[in-house]
């Protein structure tokens, strides 16, 4: 069979074991998305990562308590061990001057080198049921059993009902906790609710995909979600999404590709998204930087061009058309860009092209006028509030011209008192009906 | 010089915290005159923003109190309103400055109540009292340094408390926003509300209070500002002649020395 059926196989769910690994990822994605965004919004990401790391002393214990790998059991002192974690990170980093990521390392670091002491005992003690313990490093989904999933779907609804019920305690606390403290929120109620619902998720989740990669799939959604919207509800619902599908596609490839295991594809699917709405993301994409970026680019040459048929023409005194390599000499600009800019005009209807040449189009006069004469205004207000000499002034105007507003320039005016004339005595042309 | 003054808005005693073995509020005990714009003033790290947490239960005072109306907080929370000092939260939050006022709703609805409509209507007449209501649908992080300060503002307004705490509301403020927020303080006052203002700049304490609190740790002055505002006054609070004081914060810390035998 080759890997395109093996995929098609996967997803039409006939085999038990891969209905029990597709429901399993399912919940346990959507929960860290969930609870992720939370941590991720409030900048504690990396308590995920001290809790993913600091459950292996609790399983081993556990373990070593029932001699066999009862999952239930094992959660329980996954969470215990995993609640002790965040309790040190809060009381050393509350309690001393450490700063919090030493505290995190150094919690991190106790535990989990406490749970490897742990798990080579268990290893080399020749207990029958070990086997499976030491996927929790690297994690395997497809290990999950039907407990794992009842499980995953009790935690699932427990915590998702919770976060509703509680989403403006919770906005509140990661907002603004001392407001929410003072308007008689139950701000310590509402930290453990969270912090719970972390140590719960990452326990959960590190036996699917691993103790390294669990912090991934809490960051890396909602850090994707984040590129493309402002509203935190939103952002949670699009980063359980992005979750979702990046582990069902995690799973399904580890699936098609015997012997890669799970954990990591969810991450690269993961890292794809990421990296993908970094740059694409509606919101703070650098895509769309760079699309404004050229805009303004686009903008600033096509005022240029404009501005130089003022000056070429005499204040548009005469009609004759000027070619390119006119305008190229009277800008400084390089001839492709001066023949792509005055393409842009013309597509905007502020460009005629004759026989004789470029000249603008009566919308364009009146454009150009209306960048001269922001131009010279920026340059009196410039040497009348700044005290700058007439001649240091003409660079910055060069700049400012192309972003005052109207409303701006109608400020100008009124704080200028109305003036006729730059300081270079040069006329600042009224707007008027150009032929 | 500390007065004290009959019914008191705000009354602390013997308020004490101590961070860290270090007392960063020691044994306040001043009452406070209702209707004033108050200034708080002291030098860094005096405790100023300590002091007020600590009067509405942001921080657990580790001895001493504080009563508003008389009552203690948890029976006039509604009637109390606190501005956090604007960098304590982060404004690349995603809310929008609406989002951010109806928290101002929050103490009346508690956790789980729905916004009634007389809720926004209050949410928008606050964000019209500071010139904001146009920026309604702004996200936080495109304002200004002043428009965050005055969104805190309708937040508090939004609350319609009768007592006011503001931490620092005219730092990194720009000079139009800080006069429009002295505005509304004064017309806040006029209505009868108190206001207490966390506030550093001396020169124009003068102008904007009525009554004044002097602290650097300890409580150096709580009066009227013309009684206050002497040059000695001041001197104690800013000034050299409380090294001792700071020299025994010192040692506490030091030697691990017990502060309160609690």
């Amino acid at each position: 069979m080759n890997r395109f059926t093996h995929l098609i196989e996967f997803f039409r769910l006939e085999e038990p074991n891969v209905q029990i690994v597709f429901a399993g990822v399912f919940l346990l994605a959507a929960l860290s998305g969930l609870v992720g965004s939370f941590t991720f919004l409030r900048k504690q990401s990396l308590i995920g990562d001290v809790i993913a790391h600091s459950i292996l002393p609790g399983i081993c214990i556990s373990f070593l308590f029932a001699h066999e790998k009862d999952p239930l059991f094992l959660l329980i002192g996954a969470v215990a061990s995993g609640w002790l974690s965040t309790y040190f990170v809060d009381r050393i980093s509350s309690g001393s001057k450490l700063k919090e990521d030493t505290v995190i390392a150094l919690v991190l670091s106790v535990f989990f080198g406490f749970g490897i002491l742990l798990l080579t005992m268990i290893q080399q003690g020749g207990y029958g049921s070990q086997s499976g313990l030491d996927q929790f490093i690297f994690g395997r989904a497809a290990s999950m059993t039907r407990t794992d999933v009842l499980i995953l779907v009790l935690a699932f609804l427990l915590i998702s009902s919770t976060v509703i019920v509680l989403f403006r305690g919770l906005t509140m606390l990661v907002f603004d906790p001392d407001y929410a403290g003072s308007s008689g929120f139950p701000i310590r109620i509402l930290r453990s609710v969270l912090s719970s619902a972390t140590v719960l998720t990452v326990a959960l989740g590190v036996q699917a995909v691993g103790v390294v990669l669990m912090s991934a799939l809490l960051i890396a959604p909602p850090a994707a979600a984040r590129f493309w919207t402002n509203d935190l509800r939103k952002i949670v619902l699009l980063s359980m999404a992005f979750s979702v599908i990046s582990a069902l596609m995690g799973s399904a490839s580890s699936y098609t590709s015997t012997g890669l295991p799970t954990g990591p594809w969810i991450v690269m699917f993961l890292t794809f998204f990421a990296l993908g709405s970094a740059f694409l993301g509606r919101k703070h994409g650098v895509m769309r930087r760079l699309i404004r970026r050229r805009q303004n680019a686009w903008k600033i040459l096509s005022e240029n061009i404009l501005k130089s048929f003022y000056y070429l023409s005499d204040g548009f005194t005469t009609q004759a058309g000027y070619s390119v390599a006119m305008v190229s000499k009277n800008t400084g600009i390089n001839q492709l860009k001066v023949r792509f800019g005055l393409l842009l005009l013309k597509r905007s209807g502020s460009m005629n092209r004759s026989q004789g040449g470029w000249f603008p189009s009566s919308d364009g006069k009146i454009e150009a006028l209306r960048i001269v004469r922001k131009h010279r205004l920026w340059e009196l207000y410039l040497s009348r509030f700044m005290h700058l000499k007439p001649d240091h002034v003409h660079e910055d105007a060069e700049g400012i011209e192309h972003i005052i507003t109207p409303e701006i320039e109608s400020e100008l005016l009124a704080e200028l008192g109305f003036p006729s004339t730059d300081p270079h005595d040069n006329e600042i042309p009224e707007i008027t009906e150009m032929p | 010089m500390i007065k004290e003054v009959e019914n008191p808005v705000l009354e602390t005693h013997n308020l004490t915290v101590v961070y860290d073995r270090k007392p960063a509020i020691w044994n306040i005990d001043f009452t406070l005159p209702a209707g004033s714009i108050v200034g708080i003033m002291g030098p860094n790290g005096s405790g100023k923003s300590t002091l007020l947490k600590s009067i509405m239960g942001v921080v657990e005072p580790n001895s001493g109190y504080a009563r508003l109306f008389n009552k203690p907080l948890d029976a006039v929370r509604k009637r109390v309103s606190y501005v956090p000092q604007r960098q304590s939260v982060d404004w690349d939050f995603p809310a929008s400055v609406l989002d951010v006022v109806t928290m101002g709703r929050y103490p009346h609805l508690g956790l789980f109540r729905k916004l009634r409509s007389e809720d926004k209507e209050i949410v928008a007449d606050s964000l019209e009292k500071v010139g904001m209501l146009a920026f309604a649908n702004r996200q936080i992080s495109q304002l200004s340094g002043g428009q965050q300060q005055r969104v805190f503002l309708a937040r508090a307004l939004a609350q319609q408390a009768d007592l006011y705490l503001m931490d620092e509301p005219l730092v990194g403020v720009d000079a139009a926003s800080e006069h429009a927020i002295i505005d509304l303080l004064k017309q806040m006052q006029a209505s009868g509300k108190t206001i207490v203002v966390v506030h550093h700049d001396l020169y124009t304490a003068s102008e904007y209070f009525d009554w004044l609190v002097l602290m650097n740790t300890r409580l150096v002055a709580s009066a009227p500002l013309e009684e206050v505002f002497q040059e000695e006054m001041l001197r104690d609070a800013y000034g050299g002649q409380l090294t001792s004081m700071s020299k025994i914060a010192a040692l506490l810390r030091e030697k691990s020395f017990p502060m309160r035998h609690k």
